[in-house]
């Protein structure tokens, strides 16, 4: 622990410490580009130059300085003020003056440090560098020009996500930041490193020329693409979402989030549901609220009990799921499902559903067996944790079919049987961690072998959901015996669908289909009645991502056209339909929750206990198919995005796309 | 970067060379040059295996050898390196080809010592035998680099034409150089002038005694 002096303040820093940290730690901000708390230090921007004693009589690059017992810093005196003045001035020498053309200007770090510690003014006169555009596939937009060298995005690359695709090309004044051959970068991460950049050198392509940072009203909103929840900054300007930007979540997503997240978000001005519809003669046709409110209450006449049932889609938040039960059991009906995808787990108690070791914990892990999952797709930021994991030394060993999880992977074969014969390395290993997924609940008896394999290996145990409304669903216990098939086969005569598009609704061409959603996709296809609801930036909703955690999220703008917020609509039927439900505003409805649901009532994780015996699995068999096929048109949301289509086509289909001549 | 090399269309090398291998002599090589690091460590070799690949696409061409893109993605899965990074090896160094050159690459130094001991004339001696900067001459036996200090100052100035320095250069023996290559002869490396390797010019200056014998100084001190 040492202790040294910043600028006469005291302070003590772990073993380790940078003196960077140490200054931070004394509340001194030093100015730096290519140092990044979560990436590894290079030190080669000597912005963070300070003045050490003891030392070599000249200033040192705290990023890179390990703070020492007795150490003076000094941040505020001449030397150093000099040399920051002079760093910034060499990079500002062939960084371009177009500021008013540059995406990142306002919220530009080049641009608030020379503010904070340029000189103001420039002694060069002579030409300046000029470098040619790079292509880094349809996320990253480059303007290679102003890049100053900081290589973050390469170091974030081969760290954090993986893919050593990025890198520095040629040498000293004719360094470049490329990709292999300018390939497309194929990282389900690669927005991430538009955030790192410091300067405008790599922007955002979807979000280009779009708006400016102060003209956007950021709202702080929870991500909906995959199941870990991402925590997002939405920034809308008038009545759209221009972009989401990861909120800092140490427990979630760190500061990360994967291009899904980022850039689904132009899917939600297109495609849109924005009136209601009711089939008539087999044809959608629209409809006023209340037309279509009269044609549910007709096809709801002498209809009771389990004749009526719903399902609750994989973007469905808390609040609406509760009203749909709530209405649900006024018929007197239990029939409801939230395990959509027709995966079938114990959900006698949270622990059995849950990703027990939590997303953060999956670091601590020395070994992780993967049984039918493919986290990098599945939720790319818990596959970053298994990268961490395995920095520290942690084994991965995994059970389906062969992918590219950016890490080695000890493969057990594609059969779920593997789980009967483990090799040693495993079994022998502490602090194991056995994540299931999807992939080995679908498979009959796959959940409880892998369960019962993660009992034997003294293991914790995780299920790794693919949908972000699941978890606060089965919170709620919007679940059947027998799961999804049994709802089919009690063939109910009306359908109420959160928002269910993943999903073959052809099991339930009898019944009267209800859709609630926000897309013209699969769901409304096969729809009688369409009522237009609030996508998930357009509602105060709840979601519990896979770990439990309860998360809130608020509204950043309202729903297109005469979409309403989904339990709104489901309480304006319930007068109709004669069962009012006893809630009237958001804070009724949630404190209706929290009574219900403890669990559901606070923000974070709700202990959850133990988890209980094993059930019994015994010998189970049969391929492991990933549920995931395309990463980037998971949802109606994505499919609707034409970044994502490209990504898709581009990255997952091998598309090439000629570059606009500019 | 307006006088970049122009690096060969993608598809036409992978075309070319993308069933690139090791000949057994170099494979043996290989082998040894790999076994000089400790195991987990093969990456070290990187820079070697590339020397000995732009070799072997040297002899394949009779040139002096480039590294097209699936020879380096070739070396890279020797060594067991993402592609990019050994790409970024080969864009760094000087030394690695990125695009095919001549049976002779004629490198002058261009840096201080060299040019103000006349490689002003050294370059117009190239240009005057039609060399262009850049550029492999129509016959193919000849590409011009103009590079940065090679490290034999003391005989400025001087070039190095494959694996050889030719040094103490003048415009005349330059031109008899570029004409004995030219010709198929092998013109003698090391000092064009009357001078043994580095040391002075018209024989030593100093310690003149120990030219003959091991001669002690110790009476002189």
């Amino acid at each position: 622990m040492p202790k040294l002096k910043v600028d006469g303040i005291d302070v003590e820093v772990p073993a380790g410490a940078t003196v960077l940290q140490a200054c931070e730690a004394a509340g001194k901000e030093i100015p730096r580009f290519c140092y990044h708390e979560r990436l590894s230090i290079a030190g080669n921007c000597r912005m963070c130059l300070v003045e050490v004693k003891p030392g070599p009589p000249k200033p040192q690059a705290s990023c890179a300085l390990p703070a020492a017992d007795g150490q003076e810093v000094r941040t505020d005196s001449a030397m150093t003020k000099k040399a920051r003045e002079g760093v910034m001035e060499f990079l500002l020498i062939n960084h371009p003056l177009d500021c008013p053309i540059c995406d990142q200007g306002g919220e530009c770090d080049l641009q608030d440090q020379s503010m904070a510690y340029g000189k103001g003014h420039s002694r060069y006169d002579e030409n300046k560098r000029a470098v040619t555009e790079k292509y880094m596939g349809p996320i990253v937009k480059t303007v290679m020009t102003r890049c100053i060298q900081c290589t973050r995005c390469v170091r974030f690359a081969e760290e954090v996500a993986g893919v050593e695709e990025i890198g520095a090309i040629y040498r000293g004044e004719n360094m470049q930041i490329t990709t292999y051959l300018e390939h497309a970068a194929t990282s389900e991460l690669s927005g991430n490193v538009v955030d790192l950049c410091p300067v405008g050198a790599l922007t955002s392509k979807p979000y280009a020329f779009e708006a400016r940072p102060w003209e956007l009203k950021k709202t702080p909103g929870i991500d909906v693409m995959d199941a870990v929840g991402t925590n997002v900054r939405l920034d809308s300007r008038g009545r759209q979402v221009l972009r989401s930007l990861p909120r800092i979540n140490e427990d979630v997503n760190e500061e990360w989030a994967s291009d899904k997240t980022r850039h689904a978000v132009d899917g939600l001005v297109r495609n849109r549901i924005d009136k209601p519809y009711v089939r008539v003669g087999g044809k959608l046709q629209s409809a006023t609220w209340d037309e279509a409110f009269q044609a549910i209450a007709r096809a709801a006449e002498g209809v009771t009990g389990n004749a009526i049932g719903g399902l609750a889609g994989d973007l469905a938040e808390v609040e609406s799921v509760y009203a749909l039960k709530t209405l649900l059991g006024a018929y007197g009906s239990s029939l409801h499902e939230a395990r959509v995808d027709g995966a079938l787990y114990d959900v006698s108690q949270p622990a059995s559903w849950r990703f027990n070791p939590t997303i953060a914990g999956v670091e601590h892990a020395k070994a992780i067996l993967l049984v039918g999952s493919n986290p990098r797709w599945e939720a790319p930021l818990v596959n970053t944790r298994i990268r961490k994991a395995i920095k520290r030394g942690a084994k991965v060993f995994a059970i389906g079919p062969q992918v590219d999880l950016t890490y080695p992977v000890e493969w057990l074969g594609e059969d779920i049987a593997a789980l009967g014969d483990l090799p040693d390395a495993l079994t022998q290993a502490t602090d194991v961690i056995v994540i299931a997924g999807m992939g080995a609940c679908t498979i009959e008896g796959g959940y409880g072998a892998a369960r019962q394999t993660a009992a034997a290996l003294g293991a914790g145990f995780g299920l790794l959901h693919t949908a972000a409304g699941r978890v606060g669903a089965l919170e709620l216990g919007f679940v059947t015996e027998g799961g999804l098939a049994a709802v089919a086969a009690a063939a109910p005569k009306l359908l109420f669908l959160l928002g269910v598009d993943e999903t073959d609704l052809s099991a339930f061409d009898g019944a009267f289909k209800v859709y609630i959603g926000t897309h013209g996709d699969r769901g409304a296809h096969a729809a009688d009645v369409i009522l237009p609801g609030a996508a998930y930036t357009e509602k105060p909703g709840t979601w519990a991502n896979l770990e439990g955690r309860v998360q809130r999220a608020e509204r950043a703008v309202f729903p297109v056209g005469d979409g309403r917020e989904d339990w709104t609509i489901l309480r304006a039927l319930s007068a109709v339909l004669g069962k009012t439900l006893p809630f009237d505003n958001l804070g009724a409805l949630r404190a209706k929750i929290a009574g219900d649901h403890p669990t559901l009532a606070n923000e974070g994780i709700a202990l959850s206990g133990a988890l209980d015996v094993a059930p019994r699995g015994g010998d189970v068999s049969g391929a492991i198919v990933y549920p995931i096929t395309d990463f980037y048109l998971t949802n109606p949301i994505a499919r609707s995005s034409p970044t994502m289509q490209r990504c898709s086509a581009e990255l997952l289909h091998g598309e090439t796309f000629a570059e606009a001549a500019e | 970067m307006a006088d970049a090399v122009h690096i060969p269309d993608e598809a036409e090398t992978r075309a070319r060379w993308g069933d690139f291998a090791w000949t057994p002599e170099n494979a043996e090589q290989a082998r040894v040059i790999l076994a000089r690091y400790p195991k987990g460590r093969e990456q070290s070799a990187v820079m070697p295996l590339l020397d000995l690949a732009q070799r072997q696409v040297g002899a394949d061409t009779q040139t002096q050898g480039w590294l097209p893109v699936p020879v380096i993605e070739f070396v890279a899965s020797q060594v067991g390196v993402p592609y990019m990074r050994v790409y970024e090896v080969v864009t760094f160094y000087t030394m690695y080809n990125m695009a095919p050159v001549g049976r002779f690459h004629v490198q002058v130094c261009g840096t201080t010592p060299c040019m103000l001991r006349g490689s002003d004339d050294v370059l117009a001696a190239c240009k005057n035998k039609g060399l262009v900067k850049g550029k492999t001459t129509p016959d193919g036996l000849f590409t011009l680099t103009e590079v940065e200090c090679l490290g034999a100052c003391a005989n400025a100035p001087m070039v190095q034409i494959n694996d050889d320095n030719f040094e103490d250069l003048t415009y005349d023996s330059t031109i008899a150089i570029l004409e004995a290559l030219a010709e198929g002869r092998t013109p003698k490396p090391g000092p064009q002038i009357d001078r043994q390797v580095s040391a002075p010019e018209g024989g030593p200056t100093t310690l003149k005694e120990m030219v003959s014998e091991n001669h002690d100084y110790r009476g002189a001190w």
